[in-house]
């Protein structure tokens, strides 16, 4: 059985109009923890995410998701541990129907109707949107959009969840509902956001990320404290952090 | 329009397939009319009566659809009359020319070929159709790409809105695009969907895309699909062959 | 310029849809071969583009006619023929079913209209032949224009034979073509100027993209950066000089119409009716028809004397009252049902 970690060394990307993306990133995940990965726009967290399911080939370093390096020979087992949960839902739903949508993924892992049936369902139960399932995705809100990417996550089974921005553009509702759901996962989670106090919420330990580098790493209500640090990367402490909402005049 | 293919009417839950043939065989036969037919395409309107009806569909709905859709019939109809001005029927006093019974005709084709087009998928939706496309062999890359494209016509419809409208906004005299900016906005537009592919492209390599789409069907066909499509084409041979309003007239004028 | 069912024959349009069936296999296979992975989302978002774009009108200035992207030479431009062929087709086959446009036996013309003639003639013996291996700053924005314009006419062209095989409508074949032809010749050019603004403005704007894309149809092996700003801004320059508007005006085609209607209002006006001959042709036309011989009978009358007796009304009427009476019966049927399908419900 593979341990549910996610580490990295030393990684470097350069996309090729000469950006740097990455300038040298090392952590190790272990099993079960859930981390948020915070810092300003274009500070490195998306293409983070694209080297641990392996979109983006570092330029230099490693990195290792679960037993494995990440090469492209890896990849199908790679991509099967790690599930990821995209910013723009409307790109992560793109079959005609939520069913269809949900059971792509099991019928390309070539299990049979039956089973896929029974994966599909479970899926959308957990998420709770069983009532969506023949529905096409398009005339979903964004909080079932949400929702219903998640469940085509989930019904591989990963061990990791990954996702970018899973609280962007949801309604306060969706989004208290989506925190809760996601609190009830047992995977080891790497959660990309500006949301700090979900973070707060769903992530004992933090990341930080500014110009491709790791700023701070550590416990996120200790992070979370250091005004300067969360300054540099064009953040700011969560509301219930900040103890006096009102400015005085 | 797909909405209504949420309706819960045996219609609807009749293979996909047999809506589909029914529905061509039904555009042909009525196509396959001379040029002066009008008459004999009255019994034809029994088939969109009886979707409509039983399928229970909105009827002003679809009406107005076909009415709103594609001038063009009409257009290139409007000037039969002009053409051809002989005089062809007489309906008591009054001379009704050749191009004026043609125009009506085309109205008639119009009418009856596009409703029944609308019908097939506000009956099955378009996803069912594509089903059947694929249960009829068509070639797997053709219904892929138009489910896809299905798909993100509405993405992309509404992101060109949102970009016209926002240009609209900070445009002051009415309707005027520039080239420049109409160039601009495409290819704006043309670069974010390149980047969405691109997106789309990896959620799908995340959930083991191996360059096949396997999706599955679970359309059945039995006795009440087969006999649906029989039943309607033997009627439509029928109204090809006996023109029943003058059958039905002439015997009704032999009965007084 | 869609073709609709109500102006063809069923000869006509299953010949023509067997025309383009034949092609979607083909070009399926072909496009399966290709085993390009990331063209399955790219051909469909493309689609979606094309659809997108269309919505937007502009107009051709001193003709009150207007325009919209065709897309065919773009389409063909980013995904090479077989797939853009694919694509043009799913684009055709959504508009006859959702809005009607066109029809669904008509579906094979337009298909062959729009789809062929960009893609499998305009690219290969136009585009490619122009803007070629050697390419230059002007090889592009030539072959987009003439690329574009040849693919038009010809589909313009399409249409005049199909309507005109067809005889549904009465339009003649020269007047038709004589109004077709230079419209389309106008759209064309414009078809032609946009695509080759759209594709250098990508170009200009993320190189990369289109050299991904564009891995299958080596358009841009050599530097073509510094040709596609060039071109950009020539476009840009005689764009801008002729500048568009987005407006609501008839579409080329049915403003053809329109010429062509009132050209033929004067000609007929002062010329001779039409002959003996010509009413029995139209009677042909009417298999198992009741008044069928009473029209033959009013070409002789006519030719005689102008207005018709009484006389041999009797046919007529009882078509009339048939008819009357057909459509009461299927409206009550149709009331019958409804009543039927709510109550079960």
């Amino acid at each position: 059985m593979s341990h549910h970690i996610v580490e990295t060394r030393d990684l470097h990307y350069v996309y090729p109009d000469g950006t740097v993306g990455l300038d040298g990133v090392s952590f190790r995940i272990t099993h079960g923890e859930s981390v948020a990965l915070v810092g300003e726009n274009g500070a490195g967290k998306s293409t983070l995410l694209h080297h641990i399911n392996g979109y983006l080939a570092a330029t230099k370093g490693e990195i290792r998701v679960g037993d494995h390096k990440v090469t492209l020979k890896n990849m199908d087992v790679v991509r099967r541990s790690v599930g990821m949960v995209f910013q723009n839902s409307d790109d992560q739903l793109f079959m005609p129907t939520v069913f269809d949508d949900v059971a792509f993924g099991p019928l390309n892992m070539g299990l049979e109707n039956e089973e896929v049936e029974k994966k599909v369902h479970e899926a959308l139960e957990t998420v709770g949107a069983s009532h969506l399932r023949k529905r096409p995705p398009y005339r979903l809100s964004q909080g079932e959009k949400r929702a219903v990417a998640i469940a085509t996550v989930l019904v591989m089974s990963p061990d990791i969840l990954v996702m970018d921005e899973p609280t962007s553009s949801l309604d306060p509702m969706s989004r208290k509902r989506l925190i809760e759901l996601l609190r009830t996962f047992r995977h080891t989670k790497i959660i990309a956001t500006h949301d700090l106090d979900m973070a707060m919420d769903l992530s004992e330990r933090t990341i930080v990320l500014h110009k491709g580098r790791i700023t701070a790493d550590g416990p996120t209500a200790q992070l979370f404290q250091d005004e300067k640090l969360l300054h540099q990367s064009s953040l700011e402490k969560p509301l219930r952090m900040q103890q006096c909402p009102y400015p005085h005049p | 329009m797909d909405s209504l293919a949420g309706g819960n009417s045996p219609l609807h839950r009749l293979d996909p397939r047999a809506k589909l043939i029914t529905t061509l065989f039904f555009i042909v036969t009525v196509v396959s009319f001379g040029k002066y037919t009008v008459l004999a395409f009255i019994p034809f309107f029994i088939y969109p009566v009886y979707l409509i009806s039983a399928g229970g569909l909105p009827a002003k709905f679809i009406l107005k659809k076909v009415l709103l859709v594609s001038p063009f019939a009409i257009l290139l109809g409007i000037f039969n009359p002009v053409i051809d001005r002989e005089t062809m029927v007489h309906i008591g006093e009054i001379c009704v020319s050749g191009g004026w019974i043609s125009f009506v005709s085309i109205i008639l084709r119009f009418i009856l070929t596009v409703t029944a087009a609308l019908l097939l998928v506000a009956l099955s939706g378009f996803n069912a159709v594509c089903e059947a496309l694929t249960k009829l062999r068509v070639p797997r890359p053709f219904v892929v790409q138009l489910l896809f494209f299905y798909r993100y016509l509405f993405v992309l419809a509404e992101e060109s809105n949102r970009m016209e409208r926002a240009r609209k906004t900070r445009t002051f005299h009415r309707g005027a695009m520039g080239f420049r900016a109409f160039v601009s906005l495409i290819g704006h537009l043309l670069l974010r969907t390149l980047d969405r592919s691109e997106r789309i492209y990896r959620a799908m390599c995340s959930r083991g895309f191996d360059g096949h789409i396997r999706v599955s069907t679970a359309i059945k066909s039995g006795i009440i699909d087969h006999s649906f499509v029989v039943v309607w084409s033997i009627l439509f041979i029928f109204f090809r062959v006996y023109n029943i309003p003058v059958e039905l007239g002439e015997f009704i004028m032999e009965v007084f | 310029m869609h073709m609709a069912d109500a102006l063809i024959s069923p000869v006509v349009g299953l010949s023509m849809w067997v025309i383009s069936a034949g092609s979607i296999a083909y070009c399926s296979k072909k496009v399966k071969e290709e085993a390009d992975d990331r063209k399955v989302p790219l051909m469909g978002v493309l689609g979606a583009f094309i659809f997108a774009a269309q919505m937007i009108n502009f107009s051709i200035p001193a003709t009150g006619s207007s325009g919209h992207l065709g897309g065919g030479m773009i389409l063909t431009i980013l995904l090479g023929p077989f797939a853009a062929f694919l694509v043009m087709a799913s684009v055709l086959t959504v508009q006859a079913l959702f809005f009607g446009d066109g029809g669904l036996l008509a579906l094979g013309c337009n298909i062959f209209n729009l789809g062929i003639f960009p893609c499998f003639l305009a690219y290969p013996f136009i585009y490619r032949k122009i803007a070629g291996n050697k390419l230059s700053k002007g090889r592009i924005i030539t072959g987009s224009i003439i690329g574009a314009t040849v693919a038009l006419e010809l589909g313009a062209f399409g249409v005049v034979l199909e309507t005109v095989s067809s005889k549904i409508s009465e339009l003649p074949f020269d007047t038709f073509v004589l109004l077709m032809q230079p419209i389309h010749l106008a759209i064309g050019v414009v078809e032609g100027v946009v695509t080759a603004a759209v594709v250098m403005f990508v170009w200009n704007a993320r190189p990369e993209l289109l050299n991904a894309v564009s891995r299958y149809e080596p358009v841009g092996r050599i530097n073509m950066r510094k040709v596609f700003v060039g071109l950009l801004i020539a476009a840009a320059i005689t764009g801008g000089a002729l500048s568009w508007f987005a407006s609501s005006r008839p579409d080329g085609l049915e403003w053809a119409m329109f010429k062509t209607s009132g050209k033929e209002v004067l000609e007929n006006n002062g010329g001779v009716h039409a002959s003996l001959a010509a009413i029995q042709e139209k009677t042909a036309f009417l298999p198992g028809y009741g008044f069928k011989k009473e029209e033959r009978e009013i070409g002789i009358e006519t030719a005689a004397r102008p207005s018709w007796p009484a006389a041999h009304q009797g046919t007529s009427t009882a078509g009339l009252v048939g008819g009357g009476l057909t459509l009461l019966l299927i409206v009550l049927a149709g009331l019958g049902l409804r009543r039927r399908a709510k109550t079960v419900k």
